[in-house]
């Protein structure tokens, strides 16, 4: 069997700026994988490159089989893959519920019907989905009204509504308290469990990544310095080294903390 | 939702009750309409000339007794607006017959609805020649003399020039390139020598005159035809002046003659040029006499072209009424082919063949006194020499 | 060849007038984000001042005197403007300014009038400058000379005072962004004056500088301020120096393309611009604007389709209206008609505007061809009616077709332009093409059959095309494909990434909004029973907007009583006053700064209002009016530098999550408190 994701060294550079230098990895059906790094150590580039939004200067990215260098995002949306932001992207003139329904009208295929109520199709299926992120009792608000907190469970429904075999998520509780963060990350690793959907995140909170990946990545200048079990990355003296100094130690709660406000 | 369509239906509403037209058995209601808010320099003349007349009629007694009454509507300058005055003058306000305009288009526009609505229209400004000709129709009339009758005397001096190569400037719309046609094809018959060595077509209203007047001065013609006028005139005026354009060359010029824009030149007018125009000041008739005075007296301000053209243009609306003894508009189409008017141009008739007045121009020369622009050497060309015969107007004019 | 040497310093000083008038609405637009109308309005006050101070100072001191105080005059009242009309509308949409600013101009444009009456005014030549001089044998006006040093003299100048002035480099970095330099602690409403003033000063310096040229008249504010804003568009919005560029390239271009199509200057500057936008969508030296401020049209208050209750309601006004023949005369009908034919038109633009947040300065377009497409079947090839009256809609579609393609390429501010640049293409054939189109004479005798003349049964045709139309649109508004448009416009990253084609779904919407434009071009054909290039031009483009503006931007249909309020006006204004202008101008100005929300979108605010106390025990943090909405557009930017700033200490609890809410939402924490 394939992998889901397969990523044959990649790269990208900025005007002459190496931003990832060859990066290879893969992501199977049903594994979580997390890719960590400090600040401006390609994550987002990353990102942007296995979902379209920005095209690769050289290698290959595979996904279930198709290879997908050159897709816009919405013909790699088609595939299976959702996505979520790290500044959130909603659409805020829409309530919570029609935000769904437009990524499930897209994924029926009927955003060219011009004369059915739109707010009145796939309407159960949209619920469910908000049901399964708690944001049911939000369902009629406007989505621009929601808590930061909601709005990254909204995102995430909409990442779902396609049946997603694969789902990216930039930096998935940026922005979210604690407490909030482990339980977003619980819910999303149940559903990637439960649906055996490949997850492939990025995250500062050290604490999340560690809880919650199968696999953690670490990226630093471009280049994948390290990949392993989250125990094993942890004890990388390589990745020590890289984050030597932002209190990468085995007190993780702390180090997450301390890389937010690094971020600034 | 609700409330827009409450809006909507107190606006109807209001419409409604504006609608019923009060009507005075001894008033007779004639329509006018012109583009006061867009060309106020040429329609605010004008209207003083149609309200002096008005005055006049009205002194000795109104038509048949009855008192003239003019309902005067501004069309912004658009044919869609000038269409809906016309449409509330004839349906809601009950006039007998329409007046007015000064573009081309607009009279056009307002002579067809005129047609539609089977009301008579007397054009009083506007030049086009397919008003009369190939849009003609027995409910317009048109006092002005048109763009060819112009071309027509303009061209009779011209041939006189010795010039053979000779370029056009002119703006670039219908107007400008239909006279330019005129003059070309009515030149051409007295001239057959002559070669056109070059055509500038400016934008109206945005010319820029220094590549125009060099592009011009490359092609080294002897003699030139200017169709600009307003802003388009001073620029072109100017710049040619400074670069030596009119140096040792003869100009033709439409209209440049008239005050509308002669005098915004004060004593930059182009000396020597060839013109149609007014000269107010130098014509020695008893009737311009009249005219004269009588303007000058109410309005304490000096008459321009469009003055004579309002004032005409009630007088011949009032001279029809009073032949027709009727407001009827078959009556009045009858009364007013054939009309013979006295203006203070002289006496002049409205053709029956194709409804057009034999009313004429000023040619002259320009020439600069006191710091300000006049015509001298005046002629007055009677506009009948200048039309063509009945048999080519059948041919021009779409037959009833 | 001493020619064309010649012939391109001319070139030259015609560049340099036209920069010295598009400096000022660059430099504006850059800081302030102002789109200016008023920017030909203050040109030609510059020119009218000086008329009137060079008539009154002699000698070369007063000449030179009379220019820059007049200049500097109408910088006072530019300042005076932007205190009283703009500082109130900096937190709305971009295109209320663009109307406030529009508006001015109406009144301006009477105003002039009323000071300086009708009559062009010419005012006296540069003392010292009036001859020519001999250059290769050609004469050249000392004062072109002039000109051409004037234009990088100013542009050098502003290069001076934007790289070397502490003022300079705040105005350069609010250009890049005005969120970090309010966060500077920058006063910047002064800051905006001050460029306002800058700017203005520009254009009344460039209209004053026009004199020893042109005369002083009172429609030189229209004929140069589209030009300038081509001008500006081409070179780039916000660059100077792509200004100067820009009009360096369209005057030698000009002065050029004469000698060999003598007829290009109608259209040259128009078509550089979609030449250049379509290579080059940020113009020559434009960077890439980030998203806009705000897309038209987004709301936060989600739109619902009419409740049974309205829906009845509704229903009862149209029995009302159908019912108009029976109580009105053919007059009323008639403006009626022409209303209703106004609504299809402004209502097909608000699906463009406010559902796919494409603002279009070219809808007359659609509208013109429309008209066009049933005169040339009606006339040319002779069809009755019932065919005829399809050509319409059909020739509007196809034009969209075309345009639509290229249009949606670009966004905002430049999409405004290519759209303008199309329409202006397709008026100068109309007006040019006269053996077909018949030129500025139009084409007559277009009126429609028996069956459907008359004023009543024309009103009940327009009656059922424009409701038809309306509620089509609507459907539309609220079917899926409307969804997937107001998507895109929400965010085009997020809608991108659920697989909506953005270009597919905006040009479908091009087509669709031009389709029903045409339709309601058709109507008007035959309700003026002619045709003229004018139903393609700017004023048209610019009533849809006004239109679509008056009835709410952020609404579904308040076109339609944008459409209804400013057509009724406007015909009853145009039929007993010859000041019209003056007064729609006030009241456009009145409305911008009353209720930028527009008729609709007031009322809406309204019945919030009322709702609001029921509301807010449900829903403390239920937003209390429309202000809220005005922040909206930079809370993303702002909640995320929030998040990015804000420490979020480890165990800090669910403190952490009402600390982010607030940071997301601060206008609706101080609005919750009446």
């Amino acid at each position: 069997m394939t992998a889901l994701l397969e990523v044959e060294s990649i790269a990208k550079s900025y005007g002459g700026v190496a931003a990832v230098r060859g990066v290879s990895f893969t992501v199977d059906a049903g594994e979580i994988v997390a890719l960590i790094g400090p600040n401006g150590a390609g994550k987002s580039t990353c990102f942007n490159m296995i979902m379209g939004q920005v095209s690769t200067d050289d290698g290959t990215i595979r996904i279930l089989g198709h290879t997908t260098n050159g897709m816009p995002p919405r013909a790699v949306w088609r595939l299976g893959v959702g996505r979520t932001f790290q500044i959130t992207a909603t659409f805020p003139s829409m309530t919570v519920a029609e935000n769904v329904q437009v990524a499930l009208l897209s994924h029926q295929g009927l955003l060219s019907t011009f004369y059915r109520y739109a707010g009145s199709i796939a309407r159960d299926e949209a619920e469910r989905l908000l049901d399964l992120l708690g944001l049911k009792a939000q369902a009629s608000r406007a989505c621009g009204e929601l808590a930061y907190g909601d709005l990254k469970r909204l995102e995430l429904a909409v990442a779902l509504a396609n049946d997603p075999k694969l789902l990216l998520l930039d930096e998935p509780t940026a922005g979210m308290a604690p407490r909030e963060r482990a339980a977003l990350m619980r819910l999303t690793t149940q559903i990637a469990r439960d649906k055996n959907i490949g997850v492939f995140f990025t995250e500062h909170d050290m604490d999340v990544v560690f809880e919650h990946a199968d696999r953690v990545m670490v990226l630093d200048r471009g280049f994948l310095i390290a990949s392993g079990s989250p125990q094993e990355v942890r004890a990388d003296p390589k990745v020590r080294a890289t984050y030597l100094g932002e209190g990468f130690d085995d007190g993780a709660g702390a180090g997450g903390g301390g890389n937010e406000a690094h971020r600034s | 939702m609700r409330v827009m369509l409450g809006i909507a239906a107190a606006l109807v509403a209001g419409f409604a009750v504006s609608n019923g037209p009060a009507w005075a058995a001894d008033e007779i209601k004639i329509g006018e309409i012109n583009s006061y808010s867009r060309l106020p320099a040429f329609t605010h003349p004008y209207r003083k000339g149609w309200q002096l007349a008005l005055e006049e009629i009205n002194a000795k007694g109104g038509v048949d007794g009855k008192k003239l009454v003019v309902i005067s509507k501004d069309d912004a300058g658009k044919p869609a607006e000038a269409v809906t005055a016309a449409n509330e003058l004839v349906e809601s306000d009950g006039v007998v017959m329409l007046m007015g305009t000064f573009f081309s288009h607009i009279g056009l526009a307002v002579s067809d609805y005129a047609k539609q609505k089977k009301i008579f229209f007397l054009a009083a400004e506007p030049l086009t020649d397919a008003l009369v000709w190939a849009e003609g129709h027995r409910y317009t009339f048109r006092l002005r003399p048109s763009n060819t009758m112009q071309a027509s005397m303009l061209a009779e001096e011209a041939a006189k020039l010795p010039a053979k190569r000779w370029a056009a400037v002119a703006p670039n719309y219908e107007y400008g390139q239909s006279a330019v046609a005129a003059f070309k094809q009515a030149i051409a018959k007295k001239r057959p020598d002559i070669e056109w060595v070059s055509e500038q077509w400016p934008p109206l209203g945005k010319i820029d005159a220094g590549a125009i007047v060099q592009a011009l001065a490359a092609a080294k013609p002897e003699a030139i035809l200017n169709v600009t006028f307003g802003p388009d005139l001073v620029k072109f005026v100017r710049e040619g002046t400074t670069r030596g354009l009119f140096k040792d060359r003869s100009v033709v010029s439409f209209l440049t003659g008239e005050p509308e824009y002669l005098d915004p030149l004060k004593g930059e007018a182009p000396v020597g040029w060839i013109v149609t125009g007014y000269p107010w000041y130098a014509i020695e008739t008893a009737d311009h006499d009249a005219f004269l005075k009588a303007y000058q007296a109410k309005f304490n301000d000096y008459p321009r072209l469009g003055s004579v053209v309002g004032y005409v243009t009630m007088h011949a609306a009032a001279a029809i009424l009073e032949k027709a003894k009727s407001t009827d508009t078959d009556k009045l189409i009858a009364a007013a082919r054939g009309l013979k008017l006295d203006t203070p141009f002289g006496p002049i008739v409205f053709r029956e063949v194709d409804h057009q007045s034999t009313l004429g121009a000023y040619v002259g020369k320009v020439a600069v006194k006191d710091g300000k622009g006049i015509m001298v050497d005046i002629k007055y060309r009677d506009g009948a020499d200048y039309l063509p015969s009945d048999e080519e107007v059948k041919k021009l004019r779409p037959q009833e | 060849m001493e020619f064309f040497v010649v012939q391109f310093l001319t070139g030259l000083a015609s560049a340099s007038s036209l920069f010295l008038a598009a400096s000022g609405l660059s430099i504006i637009f850059g800081v302030t984000r102002i789109l200016n109308f008023a920017h030909g309005a203050f040109y030609m006050l510059g020119a009218y001042l000086a008329v009137t101070l060079t008539g009154q100072w002699s000698g070369p001191l007063g000449f030179w005197g009379a220019i820059l105080v007049a200049a500097l005059a109408v910088a006072v009242f530019g300042v005076i403007t932007e205190i009283l009309l703009l500082r109130r509308i900096y937190h709305v949409p971009e295109l209320f300014q663009l109307l406030g600013t529009f508006g001015l101009t109406l009144i301006l444009q009477d105003v002039v009038v009323l000071i300086w009456g009708p009559e062009d005014l010419i005012g006296p030549r540069a003392p010292g400058l009036e001859g020519a001089v001999e250059i290769l044998g050609q004469s050249v006006p000392t004062y072109d000379l002039f000109l051409i040093v004037c234009g990088p003299v100013v542009l050098a100048a502003l290069w001076l005072l934007f790289h070397r002035t502490r003022w300079g480099v705040l105005v350069r970095a609010a250009t890049q962004d005005r969120d970090m330099v309010a966060a500077l602690g920058v006063n910047q409403k002064w800051l905006f004056t001050s460029v306002f003033a800058l700017g203005v000063f520009l254009a009344g310096l460039g209209g004053a500088l026009q004199l020893p040229r042109d005369s002083a008249n009172h429609m030189m504010d229209l004929s140069i301020i589209v030009e300038v804003f081509v001008v500006v568009v081409i070179g780039g919005l916000g660059s100077v120096p792509g200004a100067f560029l820009a009009a360096v390239i369209v005057s030698e271009l000009n002065a050029f393309g004469i000698l060999v199509l003598p007829k290009i200057s109608i259209v040259i500057v128009f078509l550089v611009m979609a030449a250049v936008l379509v290579v080059r969508p940020w113009g020559l030296l434009g960077r890439q604007e980030g998203a806009p401020r705000q897309a038209p049209g987004a709301t936060i208050h989600p739109w619902r389709p009419l409740r049974p209750p309205q829906q009845i309601a509704v229903a009862g006004m149209l029995v009302l209206a159908a019912c108009l023949p029976f109580f009105a005369g053919n007059y009323a009908l008639n403006v009626a008609t022409e209303i209703l034919i106004f609504v299809l038109f402004a209502q097909s633009l608000q699906l463009m505007m406010t559902v796919g947040g494409l603002v279009s300065f070219g809808h007359a377009a659609y509208f013109g061809l429309g008209a066009y497409g049933v005169a040339l079947a009606a006339r040319s090839l002779d069809l009755p009616m019932m065919p005829a009256v399809f050509a319409g809609p059909l020739l509007a579609l196809l034009g969209a077709f075309v345009f639509g393609w290229f249009t949606v390429r670009l966004v905002g501010v430049y999409f405004a332009m290519l759209t303008l640049a199309f329409a202006q293409i397709v008026w100068s054939i109309a007006f040019q093409w006269v053996e077909v189109t018949g030129g500025d004479n139009g084409i007559l005798g277009v009126w429609p059959a028996s069956a459907v003349g008359g004023a009543t049964r024309f009103y009940w045709l327009t009656f059922v095309v424009a409701v038809a139309g309306v509620i089509c649109l609507r459907i539309l508004t609220f079917s899926p494909f409307g969804y997937a448009l107001r998507a895109v416009r929400d965010s085009q990253l997020r809608a991108e990434a659920i697989g909506i084609d953005r270009l597919r779904v905006q040009w479908t919407a091009f087509m669709i909004a031009g389709t029903f434009a045409g339709t309601a071009g058709a109507l008007f054909a035959y309700l003026k029973g002619s045709v003229f290039p004018d139903y393609l031009a700017i004023p048209y483009s610019v009533d849809a907007l006004v239109m679509v503006l008056l009835g709410g931007i952020e609404t579904v249909s308040g076109a339609v009583v944008g459409a209804v309020v400013y057509k009724a006006l406007a015909i009853w204004l145009v039929s007993q006053t010859e000041f019209s202008k003056l007064i729609l101008g006030a009241v456009i100005v009145g409305l911008v700064v009353l209720a930028p929300e527009g008729i609709v979108g007031y009322l809406s605010k309204l019945a919030r209002r009322i709702k609001w106390p029921l509301a807010s025990k449900r829903d403390p943090e239920r937003p209390a009016g429309s202000s809220e909405k005005i922040m909206r557009p930079d809370k993303e930017k702002e909640s995320a530098v929030g998040f990015a700033l804000k420490p979020s200490p480890a165990g800090a609890g669910s403190g952490g999550v009402e600390a982010g809410s607030q940071e997301n939402s601060p206008p609706r924490m101080t609005k919750a408190e009446p």
